[in-house]
């Protein structure tokens, strides 16, 4: 591998002087066996990820390391040879993984190869990713949505997780502690077993600083999957960082709902952590959530800025009155449960969807497993519906038509698609890209967002 | 916890690092955000979206989104498409990994520096600035 090419003026001097202002800033406290693994008495592969577990741990302003008890690695989705790089030659040194390790989603799906319509070369070189991580001991897994596995991690366990929405999830939903790792530490925390002591994984950065209220929700509102998805995406361009905390929904939501708000805050803001009051695990009370302090800030969410959100992330310009013709529905991110699967074949109804309209479900394998025993997949692909696994329709060339308008009940979908995909979306519940789907157009209720006499 | 250095990631040994700043009016996803083989950003919602990072004192408040922006921030330094520098009020784990394994892996260490609200607001985009090599951010030279 050449030197990377660069544009910007530097001055290179004596590279000796480089070690020493970490020191001046920080004192990392490593134990005995953090000293052997970084200088590579425990061999080159554990020394490289080590200097990234220290190095991470330096920037973050972290005092030692911890014990991690499973990782989840979000690098084995392929952006470009760099990161293969890194993932070749870690294996090359020997990595092996020292903790339960599962993998996220890649650029392939590798039960129906056939729907990868990219570049066959760049698919060479994704497939090389994903046999890079299986060859250092991680599970094929393959799934955004880890939490949807059988094993999963329990209240308080320390764990090293990237994407941003199974941190968000697994902070918030389980009660287990990451912080919002990004890729290549994933992998690192795994070979070490070990990751900075700092963020979301101590007691004094969890408790909410912003609290948000709903006032004035149609009840229709309340119980549409739109709403922790727009309400997320608000929440997340509100609290950037910060942890926030919502109180006052007339029902504690299930887990597919928590799933939703923190996959559109994690990517409308950093969000790693989220509390429902009555709903998530370390927030019994709103007191309890703000760890006792008053919050910082108090926001009020009324219909007009849902609806306002929602109206933002749809890039499609619709023209409702003679209607408007659809090209693809994509489901399923994160990646879809048994729950909302069961929720898409009822709201189709045994209809079949529109011969012009693609439409796209992702998820995970074990998943589909249980969709596939049901009886569901067969419903499902007699209606004219495509399952995509192990990978996800906006990280990937899948689908088969990006020039007309696509329609998702997904805010981060609906967030990412049109930068990543070119293609225009629509925002709509569940139950709207069902009848969208069936109908060839974009049928969308608008009186949700009516304003009710549920004030929250 | 001790106090957070202003410092995330060094730059090369000893030496400085110069170039103009791009200011961002709203953080940035790598990911999704930016295309690493051009530098441009692609974030359709973002007020930059259509500019380019390269070689730019990039400065934002804070980082956002996927965790995949470290993957990109190391494929856009192989591909030479990478902002000079970071500069952020908020320490980001995401935004550090791709600096630290472009150093790790190629010997190209990218300074990623915190600096406080005030200090980033005057960053303004056209200012030809220094990142030294202690962390601190000098304007040479500012936009009138």
């Amino acid at each position: 591998m050449s030197a990377p090419g660069h544009s910007s003026t530097r001055s290179s001097t004596d590279p000796a002087d480089g070690a020493a202002t970490y020191a001046a800033q920080v004192a990392l406290h490593l134990t005995e066996d953090d000293v052997r693994r970084l200088d590579g008495g425990d061999g080159p592969a554990v020394g490289l990820a080590m200097r990234v577990v220290v190095r991470l741990a330096e920037a973050l302003g972290a005092e030692e390391l911890l014990d991690i008890s499973a990782a989840h690695v979000d690098s084995c989705l392929y952006h470009g040879r760099a990161p293969l790089d890194f993932a070749e030659r870690l294996a090359a040194d020997g990595a092996t993984v020292v903790v339960p390790t599962t993998l996220n989603v890649s650029s392939l799906d590798l039960l129906h190869p056939d729907l990868y319509r990219g570049d066959p070369e760049e698919g060479l070189l994704a497939r090389r990713l994903m046999d890079a991580y299986v060859g250092m001991g991680c599970r094929p897994t393959w799934t955004c949505a880890p939490y949807q596995l059988e094993e999963r991690p329990a209240f308080g366990e320390q764990i090293a997780w990237a994407e941003s929405n199974a941190i968000a999830f697994a902070n918030s939903v389980l009660g287990a502690r990451t912080d919002r790792y990004g890729d290549f530490v994933d992998i690192c925390a795994a070979v070490t077993g070990r990751a900075p002591a700092a963020g979301l994984h101590l007691d004094e950065n969890r408790r909410a600083t912003v609290l948000f209220r709903l006032g004035g929700l149609a009840p229709e509102l309340y119980i549409s999957s739109l709403l922790p998805h727009v309400l997320g995406t608000l929440i997340g361009a509100v609290v950037g960082n910060r942890v926030p905390v919502i109180d006052g929904l007339p029902d504690p939501p299930g887990e597919d709902w928590l799933k939703a708000l923190g996959a559109a805050a994690a990517s409308a803001g950093s969000v790693g952590m989220f509390h429902v009051v009555g709903a998530t695990p370390e927030a019994p009370t709103l007191d309890a959530a703000l760890g006792g302090h008053q919050p910082a800030e108090v926001v009020v969410v009324a219909p007009d800025d849902l609806r306002r959100t929602r109206d933002r992330l749809n890039t499609a310009r619709l023209d409702g009155a003679t209607g408007d013709a659809l090209a693809t529905v994509s489901l399923g991110t994160p990646h879809y449960s048994v729950a909302e699967f069961g929720w898409f074949v009822e709201a189709l109804g045994g209809r079949r969807v529109h011969p012009e309209v693609d439409v796209y479900i992702s998820t995970g394998r074990g998943v589909l497993s249980e969709v596939e025993e049901r009886g569901w997949a067969e419903i499902l692909r007699s209606a004219g519906v495509t399952i995509v696994t192990d990978t996800c329709t906006y990280v990937t060339p899948i689908l088969a038509d990006t020039t007309g308008p696509a329609m998702t009940d997904s805010a981060k979908w609906a967030y990412y698609a049109p930068g990543n995909l070119g293609v225009e979306v629509v925002l709509g519940s569940t139950s709207e890209c069902a009848e969208s789907a069936v109908a060839g157009r974009v049928v969308l209720d608008e009186a949700i967002w009516a304003t009710g006499s549920h004030d929250g | 916890m001790a106090e957070r250095p202003s410092l995330q990631v060094a730059g090369p040994p000893g030496g400085p690092v110069e170039g103009e700043v791009l200011h961002l009016d709203e953080p940035l996803s790598f990911w999704g955000g930016l295309d690493a083989a051009t530098g441009e950003v692609i974030d359709r919602h973002h007020p930059q979206s259509g500019l380019s990072v390269a070689g730019r004192v990039l400065v934002m408040h804070s980082g956002r989104g996927s965790s995949s922006g470290s993957s990109v921030l190391l494929e856009a330094v192989r591909c030479g498409t990478a902002p000079a520098a970071i500069v952020m009020v908020e320490p980001d784990a995401i935004v550090a990994l791709g600096a630290i394994v472009a150093d790790e892996l190629y010997g190209w260490p990218l300074p990623v520096v915190l600096v406080n609200e005030a200090e980033l607001a005057k960053l303004r985009t056209g200012d030809q600035v220094r990142v030294e090599h202690d962390g601190s951010v000098r304007t040479i030279n500012a936009v009138l």
